[in-house]
Order: structure tokens, then C-alpha cells, then sequence
């Protein structure tokens, strides 16, 4: 089992992951320097799969590189650029390198990215592919045929809390957790009563018993780029009060840092949340300044070694 | 003769109604009588997480998504049977892209759209 796995089992403090930068070349220093931001202030990264349908650098051999550089890798593994076939190998290839925690989503579609006119494949889409891992790791492909060298696998899954229609994406969490997903990343929202409504679903249905369901807190510097993300990202919407609080601020770049600090702290009181999800998009030591503020993650073993 | 008439036939009824997509192995019972397959990822476990606000679709923006649409027929259209309102939660399997093109009637009724690959699980 895994420290990141250990951890998920006894949520003893809360988690911290965070979304770990797509990569257009390089080499493992590169890898190495990027990490540096990382290392001690997360439990573990995502490694995403050409997030917004733009190609990058691979899931597997970014997965790969993280873990050799001793940080868990959680490896998402989207659906819409590979068949059943490519998905499986692509798990079962990462594994062998000691990438054993996994992250299941249906993906953006091509239509989001810089090659539009691509081939959209969705053979299969999250909810399957959460059972297709869970199947790989009791150690069968999805045909029924048996691994050789089965290893177990830690699985887990997204959804947006924010996206219509509310009661389903309750539904849907559940549904995923019954396919063996053992934690949930959601989706970033800016609208709190909706991801309460949400955790107190996931209360009522067992998901937050049986899966760490962990809010995502995006930190930006500018209004822009809450506009950006408004119009651009699919599945993200920015309340234009939201936006105004930043664009008016004297400061916008603290005013964005406090927006973020205080979803954090709202998503950590709400019974049932296990950690938070954490993009940066500024890389300027804000995300070493929320997790040491908050005393969440890894910090929080130092905070407290340190008074007692 | 019949087994290549019938998806004609099929197709005739059923894709002027639900703009069926002749995947083989229908799930209409399921899904509120709204076609996943006409979802641009063809979800069968819908809704994505890129619904828009106001319900519609992440890829064409004029469109209700499929699920948002499938989720309220599911619970609101008269005459479903209960236990056909329900299975919309249901996990629903991977498509057999070999039934393409076949007719889900006769798959129905030789059991053929209901098989699934060894290895799928529905519970874990």
C-alpha cells in the first residue's frame, strides 16, 4: 500500500493533491525543476492525459518520470484520444514502473483543443473505465484474460459538482464509487451553497464514506483569467460577482490568492471533504503559502511536530 | 432475407423518432427514450462533466445534452415503468461495435445486446 493510499484509508489530516504542469519536452531535470514546487507541500500529483485535447508530453511517461523522482503520480487517463485496448496497456504498462494510482475521466472533447478536426474516439467512457481498472486490478483485462503479474491498482475519479442537473452528478459520484473509485477530484466551482448541496448529497448516498471526495481551488493572479476560463473551459463557470471582486481589488493578485484561500477553508469544514485538489496557475510560492497558512498535507505533520 | 430487412425496417421506425444511430443494442428503455448515441462522445453513462450552465451540450452548444434530456424523461415521462425509471443510474456496459449496423430487436430477442466481455463487472 501505498503513503498516499495509507493516507486515503485513514484521512488522518487533510489531503492535499495538486495538478502537476503538462510538459512539451524536456528531460527528467526538467521534470525535476518543475517538481521542486511541489515536493513536501502535496501528497500527490495528477499527471494529466493532453488536458484540454492539446497533446503533451505522455500520461505514462510523465506518470513514470514523477514516481522515479519519488512523488506519487496519480495518472488520469481520459477517454477520448484512446480505445479500450490503448487504455488497458497504458495501465498496465505505467504499473510496471510503480504507477499503481489511477484517475479515470471521460476527458474534454477534441473540440476544446488546437487539433479540433481530430478523430474523437470515447469507446468507453469514465464510469466504464473505472470498472475496466478495477477489473485490471483484481488482475483481468476487461476480455477476461489474466494478468500474469497482477498488481493492485488505487483508483479514483472526478466530477463537477457545479454541471447540471445537480441530483445527478450525487447519482454519478455514487455510480463511480461503485465501480471502484476511491476518491473523487471535482471539478472547480465558484458557487459554495452548490458544492454543499453536493458533499451533503455524497453524505446521504455513502460516497464520502467510501471515497475521499476532495474540491478543487484553482490560483490565479487576474480577473482575465477567471474570464479565460469562463468562456474557455468546459464544464467551468465564473459568476460575474466573482469576477468583479477581483477585477475591483486594489491588489488583484492577494484579492485571487484570499478568493482561493477562502474556498479552500469553506471546502475543508464541509463534513465529508477528505482534502483539497489544487491548480496553479501562478507559480509564484502561492500554493507553499496556502497549504502552510491552512496547515494542510504534508505541512501539517511538520506544523504540528513543531508545537508539540 | 429477414436479418437483413429488419434493421431496415428498424432504422425506418426508430430514426425519425429518436434519431437512432443503429448501435445494436438499444438502451431506449433506459434512458428516458433519448438515444445516448447521439451524445458527440456517445456516452452511455452520461452526463459529461462539461454541461454547460443552462444544460446544453459541451460540444454543440445549441443542443440539450442527451443525459441532462435522458435523466428528465427518465423521471417525468408518462406510462416508463418503474423499474425502467431507475435503471438510468444504472451502470450501463461498453458498446459492442460489432452489433453496429445489426438490428437491436433481433439482438434482443437471441439475447445478444444483454453479453458482455468476461472480464466486465458491473459492483466492486
Amino acid at each position: 500500500m501505498s503513503d498516499f493510499e495509507a493516507l486515503l484509508t485513514s484521512r488522518e489530516r487533510p489531503i492535499v493533491t495538486a495538478e502537476f504542469p503538462s510538459m512539451d519536452g524536456g528531460d527528467l531535470a526538467t521534470v525535476e525543476q518543475a517538481l521542486t514546487h511541489y515536493r513536501g507541500f502535496v501528497d500527490a500529483v495528477n499527471i494529466t492525459d493532453n488536458p484540454a485535447a492539446h497533446a503533451h508530453a505522455s500520461n505514462v511517461s510523465m506518470a513514470i518520470a514523477v514516481k522515479q523522482l519519488g512523488i506519487e503520480p496519480i495518472m488520469q487517463v481520459v477517454c477520448r484520444d484512446k480505445n479500450r485496448i490503448a487504455a488497458q496497456a497504458d495501465v498496465v504498462g505505467a504499473s510496471m514502473h510503480g504507477v499503481t494510482t489511477f484517475c479515470a475521466l471521460t476527458g474534454d472533447d477534441v473540440t476544446a483543443g488546437d487539433e479540433p478536426e481530430a478523430r474523437r474516439v470515447f469507446d468507453i467512457d469514465g464510469p466504464q473505465l473505472i470498472s475496466i481498472m478495477s477489473g485490471l486490478s483484481r488482475g483481468t483485462y476487461l476480455s477476461g484474460r489474466e494478468l500474469k503479474h497482477k498488481k493492485e491498482l488505487l483508483i479514483g475519479a472526478v466530477e463537477n459538482p457545479f454541471a447540471p442537473p445537480a441530483d445527478v452528478r450525487i447519482r454519478r459520484a455514487r455510480m463511480k464509487v461503485d465501480a471502484g473509485a476511491r476518491f473523487l477530484q471535482l471539478q472547480i466551482g465558484y458557487e459554495p451553497d452548490v458544492l454543499e448541496s453536493f458533499i451533503e448529497g455524497c453524505r446521504g448516498n455513502g460516497v464520502t464514506e467510501r471515497a475521499a471526495v476532495m474540491p478543487t481551488v484553482i490560483l490565479t493572479k487576474t480577473a482575465g483569467a477567471l474570464r479565460f476560463m469562463d468562456s474557455n473551459v468546459p464544464g467551468i463557470h465564473v459568476p460575474q460577482s466573482v469576477i468583479n471582486r477581483i477585477a475591483d481589488a486594489e491588489n488583484p493578485a492577494e484579492e485571487s490568492f484570499q478568493l482561493v484561500r477562502e474556498q479552500a477553508e469553506h471546502a475543508l469544514a464541509l463534513a465529508g471533504v477528505a482534502g483539497i485538489h489544487i491548480t496553479d496557475f501562478r507559480h509564484d510560492g502561492s500554493l507553499e503559502r496556502l497549504v502552510r497558512e491552512l496547515s494542510i498535507g504534508p505541512v501539517s505533520v511538520e506544523t504540528a511536530a513543531r508545537s508539540a | 432475407m429477414f436479418r437483413k430487412l429488419l434493421p431496415i425496417v428498424e432504422h425506418a421506425v426508430k430514426g425519425p423518432v429518436w434519431d437512432c444511430q443503429m448501435c445494436g443494442q438499444c438502451v431506449l428503455h433506459s434512458t428516458g427514450m433519448t438515444c445516448p448515441m447521439t451524445c458527440p462522445k456517445t456516452l452511455r453513462n452520461g452526463p459529461c462533466g462539461g454541461v454547460r450552465t443552462d444544460g446544453n451540450c459541451e460540444v454543440k452548444p445549441e443542443m440539450r445534452c442527451v443525459w441532462v434530456k435522458a435523466n428528465h424523461r427518465a423521471e417525468t415521462m408518462p406510462l416508463l415503468p418503474k423499474s425502467w425509471r431507475e435503471e438510468v443510474g444504472h451502470l450501463r456496459p461498453p458498446v459492442n461495435n460489432q452489433l453496429k449496423g445489426d438490428s437491436s430487436w433481433l439482438n434482443l430477442m437471441n439475447g445478444k445486446d444483454s453479453e458482455t466481455p468476461e472480464g466486465w463487472q458491473v459492483s466492486h
